[in-house]
């Protein structure tokens, strides 16, 4: 995967309460892949990129285990929208909304991202 | 004790069966299908110590079929339909006047209707010394179990005498058992009874090959016995003696008529309960006799299971038919006379005849092709307007169910074409299609064409499974199964029936089909396999996490030959992988990862265990000893894996794949260097197996072991692949598992060279790869595919497809190709970014992991995984 030029200064962003927080370099993030991020107030954020370019922000502890491993799931698209799938006992959770796919009742919580 | 069960007052007729062998219970089956065992009471005498089992398989027993494997009788049958089953209890006499069977302990049950299935005993010919310590016969599995403790005992040599279907079965046996093997047959050559000299000629050449000796022309005269009374040899009828301390009988069968006899029913001249064509002895209608003790209608005793099946099936809807007064007997199911087609796997060898093989019908012509150096004979008796009478087949009977499915009917094409190999004018794959809709399918059951058809069209069975259970077709000798489903798929394709094969909702391709995708086209890119291959509605996509993985496991055994890759993580690949093949370490339950470094075959120097000792000492880590023989390290952070892995690559450790779909260990036993029974060396040959195939990637993750002698202190049978060392070479065993369906592997070669085994395994893993589902084990892919073991043993042994020069060649280039995937990571810095707990700060390590201290160790701190676990109301959705 080649990244066009002009992308490669651009930084991955999350929208916190009334501010944008500058997260990383967009070339930290592997198309199909995920990477956790630490917030200032100590949680936890995956962040993901699909093969479109398009970023995802959720939670990145998973709520049926405790573990902070959602960021290491593997992605992919159910009906047309982006999920990830708990790399522990394979839960997918939509990237958009939080919900989780396999469980009704549970839902994680979502960030806005930007490379800007 | 005796008890007597009272004779009088019955409120429902009594069906008394005994003998409760392979026919007596199908003969059950049928009653319990026709509603009589709700209307009659039904008493079962059997001799033997448990009830029926499947005696044509009772050679497997030596292969790690235990008894139950080989039980027909499923438990709850019995139950359910209320059946009295007395196992151990003989009857005795019959008292046809009083309308008794007594049973040897005594018992005393009154019938209505009485059935004869005692099957037949071994003829054990009258010869001096016959039944001295060492002589045994092979119709049991006590039989079995007698001959193999004698022969783990004191025998190193044993013969067989009688070199028919049977006699060349136990000589098998015998040598699978570690003997050195002989056969001595009578007639001038093998298997009389089933092939002609030709074919005769092309299976002594094979057997030979085998290492058995085999003696055609000959009697045996003497059983020669030592001073303890105990076999040492035979003399045979040239004047020759051979020195032997084992004998097995298998000379022949006799019907065991003895109880017929007694009570005066009429026995033929030379043995059998002769019955009419509804199974009914003659004299007496309320008798009735069935499988092999019978003497059929046609004046024939049949010592195969179909036509006992046949019979079973004609005494119970005759019961039936008396049970419902019916007086007139025409139109009701008759047996006079039964096909003798058999198809067996004799040594690996193939050997079938059909219809009238002998080709004894006036005007008749043979079209014979045979190969005597590749072991192959095949012949096909034509009738002068072209029908296909019948046949033989020797070393490759490929063509065996389509064949006898047209026997009675012209083919549509020359029969030269069925018998000829490819390139030599044929063979002509006849599609089942071509088929009528009377043609047997399934002889041992007697399942036409049609009857499938219905399975799918009337009973909307969809699956080749659904249909067997059905039908019955496929569930006796399972030489049909191939054309059976094919048959099936036809028909579910004919009926616009979508069957979908498809892997995920991706792709609607399966693995097998996948995998050959890209090989053919040699596709290294996920995206492009997706795009140009993918359903409509995944193109453009992200693909799925079934998908995503199985994928790149494809990709990744192919990568030297498809041109790709071969690290797993390099490019696009990385987002392919699981988690644990993305940080090349096992993930666990509170985000930490463990690491196991590869110890080949379980060896291992002290200084490398001083090394493990002070990585996890140095970094905290708690220590076990896995089922694998192996150390596993767990409780390493995710940035802590390359600082771990940079002192194990430099202490000579190299990734022991326990996180992928991939060869995990090879176990040894100690084996022929230090342990007093071995005779090979099992370390090495663990060792060198688990460094040629580390790092491959599989459909599932694939376990070995190899032990130094039978007592098997490596547990290889219960390995995808395992090996037992014998004291010629190594018996290799494939399609074992442990785990929550254990299953015991089956014996796919013997007596191998260093070299064959390698060889066999290379072709057996590459097979397994190209055409196993996603997550499928040896064992169940062995299984699931059409032939099972058979076709296995055909395509890797006999290379029957045609492709095991490249499946080796495929190996060949993973083997050459092969690198450490820590080795590579720890050297490439940008590789090494993805190992850090947070993207923004590298240095900060996961706060949910924590530790607390148990037995001197560490074990995960869960209460730090509960604190706010629930989800939090999330912030605005996007
Ligand atoms: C560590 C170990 C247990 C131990 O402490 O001894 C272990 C641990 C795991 N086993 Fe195992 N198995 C271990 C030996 C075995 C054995 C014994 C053997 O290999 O002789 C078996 C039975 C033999 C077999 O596989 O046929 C075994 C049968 C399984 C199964 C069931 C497989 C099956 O076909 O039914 C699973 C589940 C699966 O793979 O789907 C499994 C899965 C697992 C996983 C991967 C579960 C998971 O996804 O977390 C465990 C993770 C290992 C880790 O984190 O490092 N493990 N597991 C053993 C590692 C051996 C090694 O050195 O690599
Ligand atoms: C090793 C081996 C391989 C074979 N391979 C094939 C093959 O590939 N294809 C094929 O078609 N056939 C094969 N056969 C033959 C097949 O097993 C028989 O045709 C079949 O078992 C006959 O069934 P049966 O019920 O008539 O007899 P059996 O299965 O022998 O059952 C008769 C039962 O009656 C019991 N019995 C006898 N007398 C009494 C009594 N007085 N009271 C109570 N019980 C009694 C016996 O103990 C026995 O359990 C093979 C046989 C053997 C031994
Ligand atoms: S399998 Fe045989 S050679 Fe190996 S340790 Fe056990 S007894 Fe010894
Ligand atoms: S022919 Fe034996 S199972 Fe069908």
């Amino acid at each position: 995967m080649t990244l066009a030029p002009e992308t490669t200064a651009l930084k991955v962003r999350l929208r916190l309460a009334d501010s944008w927080f500058a997260v990383c370099d967009l070339t930290a993030l592997t198309p199909g892949r995920g990477m956790a991020a630490l917030l200032p107030d100590g949680r936890q954020v995956a962040l993901f990129r699909d093969r479109s370019g398009a970023l995802y922000g959720i939670d990145n502890r998973d709520p049926f285990s405790g573990a902070a491993v959602l960021s290491r799931g593997l992605t992919g698209t159910h009906r047309g929208r982006p999920f990830v799938a708990s790399p522990l006992l394979k839960q997918r959770f939509d990237l958009l909304t939080g919900q989780c796919l396999d469980d009704e009742t549970v839902r994680v919580a979502t960030y806005e991202v930007q490379a800007g | 004790m005796s008890t007597t069960a009272s004779v009088g007052g019955r409120s429902r007729p009594t069906i008394v069966l005994v003998g409760h062998g392979m026919v007596g219970q199908r003969f059950l089956e049928a009653l319990a299908d026709r509603g009589l065992t709700a209307t009659h009471r039904v008493v079962v005498l059997c001799e033997e110590p448990r009830p029926a089992y499947d005696r044509v398989a009772l050679t497997s027993y030596f292969s790690g079929r235990t008894a139950e494997d080989l039980s027909l009788t499923d438990p709850g049958f019995i139950d359910e339909h209320g059946i009295e089953l007395y196992v151990g209890d003989p009857a005795e006499t019959v008292d046809r006047e009083a309308r008794t069977v007594t049973a040897r302990s005594g018992l005393v049950v009154g019938y209505d209707v009485l059935v004869l299935a005692t099957g037949s005993y071994p003829f054990v010919p009258p010869v001096p010394h016959k039944d001295a310590e060492g002589c045994f016969v092979y119709r049991t599995i006590e039989d079995l179990l007698a001959i193999e403790e004698y022969a783990r005992k004191r025998a190193t040599t044993g013969a067989v005498v009688g070199g028919g279907l049977l006699g060349l079965e136990a000589a098998g046996a015998l040598k699978g058992l570690g003997l050195t093997s002989h056969i001595v047959e009578f007639a001038p050559r093998l298997m009389p009874v089933q092939v002609d000299e030709g074919g005769g000629a092309a299976l002594l050449r094979t057997i030979e090959d085998m290492g058995l000796s085999v003696h055609t022309g000959v009697g045996t005269q003497e059983i020669v016995v030592g001073e303890d009374g105990a076999v040492t040899g035979m003399k045979l009828s040239d004047g020759s003696e051979l020195a032997t301390d084992l004998v097995v009988f298998s000379a022949g069968v006799r019907p065991r008529d003895q109880l017929a006899r007694d009570c005066g029913l009429t026995v033929g001249e030379r043995g059998g309960v002769t019955v009419d064509e509804r199974c009914r002895t003659v004299g007496d209608p309320r008798v009735f006799a069935i499988g092999e003790c019978a003497l059929a209608a046609d004046g024939r005793v049949y010592g195969l299971v179909a036509p006992g099946y046949e019979q079973a099936e004609t005494a119970a809807a005759a019961i039936a038919a008396d049970a419902a007064g019916a007086v007139d007997e025409a139109g009701q199911p008759s047996f006079t006379g039964a096909d003798l087609s058999t198809k067996l796997k004799l040594l690996g060898v193939d050997v079938a005849s059909f219809g009238d093989a002998h080709g004894t019908a006036a005007d008749c012509l043979d079209v014979v092709y045979s190969d005597a150096r590749a072991g192959l004979y095949k012949k096909l008796v034509v009738g002068r307007d072209g029908t296909l009478l019948g046949g033989i087949l020797v070393g490759d009977a490929e063509a065996y169910g389509t064949l006898r499915a047209f026997t009675g009917s012209v083919p549509p094409v020359a029969p030269e074409q069925l018998v000829l190999p490819a390139g030599a004018g044929g063979p002509v794959q006849l599609g089942p299609s071509a088929l009528p809709d009377e043609a047997v399918v399934c002889s041992c059951h007697n399942v036409t064409k049609g009857t499938i058809r219905g399975a799918v069209t009337e009973h909307s069975c969809t699956t080749v499974p659904e249909v067997k259970k059905c039908t019955k077709a496929g569930t006796g000798c399972g030489s049909c199964v191939k054309v059976l489903s094919q048959l099936v798929t036809a028909e579910l394709e004919a009926n616009g029936v979508e069957v979908d094969k498809g892997l995920c909702g991706c792709f609607t391709q399966s693995r097998e089909e996948l995998y050959e995708i890209v090989l053919a086209l040699r596709v290294t890119s996920y995206r492009d396999l997706l795009d140009r291959h993918g359903r409509e509605e995944a193109r453009g996509g992200d693909g799925c996490e079934i998908c995503k993985p199985t994928v790149g496991s494809i990709i990744a055994s192919l990568a030297p030959t498809i041109g790709a890759h071969g690290y797993v993580l390099d490019g696009e690949q990385a987002a392919l992988q699981d988690t644990n093949d993305h940080f090349l370490a096992n993930l666990q339950k509170n985000g930490s990862y463990s690491i196991v470094p590869r110890i080949p075959g379980g060896e291992i120097t002290p200084e490398k265990l001083i090394v493990i000792g002070e990585v996890a000492r140095d970094f905290g880590l708690y220590t076990k000893i896995t089922g694998g023989q192996r150390i596993d390290m767990f409780g390493a952070r995710v940035e802590q894996l390359p600082l771990i892995w940079a002192r194990l690559v430099d202490a000579g450790f190299e990734s022991g794949h326990a996180y992928g779909k991939s060869l995990r260990t090879v176990k040894s036993c100690v084996g022929q260097t230090w342990c007093r029974y071995g005779v090979q060396d099992s370390v090495r040959m663990a060792i060198d197996l688990e460094l040629r195939y580390r790092g491959l990637r599989s459909p599932h993750k694939l376990k070995s072991a190899v032990s130094g002698c039978a007592r098997e202190c490596a547990e290889a049978q219960s390995k995808d692949f395992g090996i037992i060392a014998t004291s010629n070479g190594w018996n290799l065993y494939v399609g074992g598992n442990g785990g929550a369906t254990p299953r015991h592997a089956d014996l796919l070669a013997q007596d191998l060279s260093d070299a064959e085994l390698v060889r066999l395994i290379d072709r057996f893993l590459m097979f397994y790869i190209r055409t196993a589902d996603r997550l499928e084990r040896t064992s169940t892919w062995l299984e699931r595919i059409p032939g099972g073991l058979d076709h296995v043993r055909d395509v890797v042994v006999a290379d029957s497809l045609g492709i095991c020069e490249e499946l080796e060649s495929l190996m060949a280039a993973h083997v050459s190709a092969y690198r450490d995937e820590w080795a590579e990571t720890i050297n490439d810095p940008e590789k090494l970014g993805r190992f850090v707990s947070f993207v923004n700060a590298p240095d900060t390590p996961d706060p949910v992991v924590g530790f607390v201290p148990e037995r001197d160790q560490i074990k995960p701190d869960l209460p730090l995984l509960t604190i706010g676990t629930r989800p939090l109301e999330g912030s605005a959705p996007r």
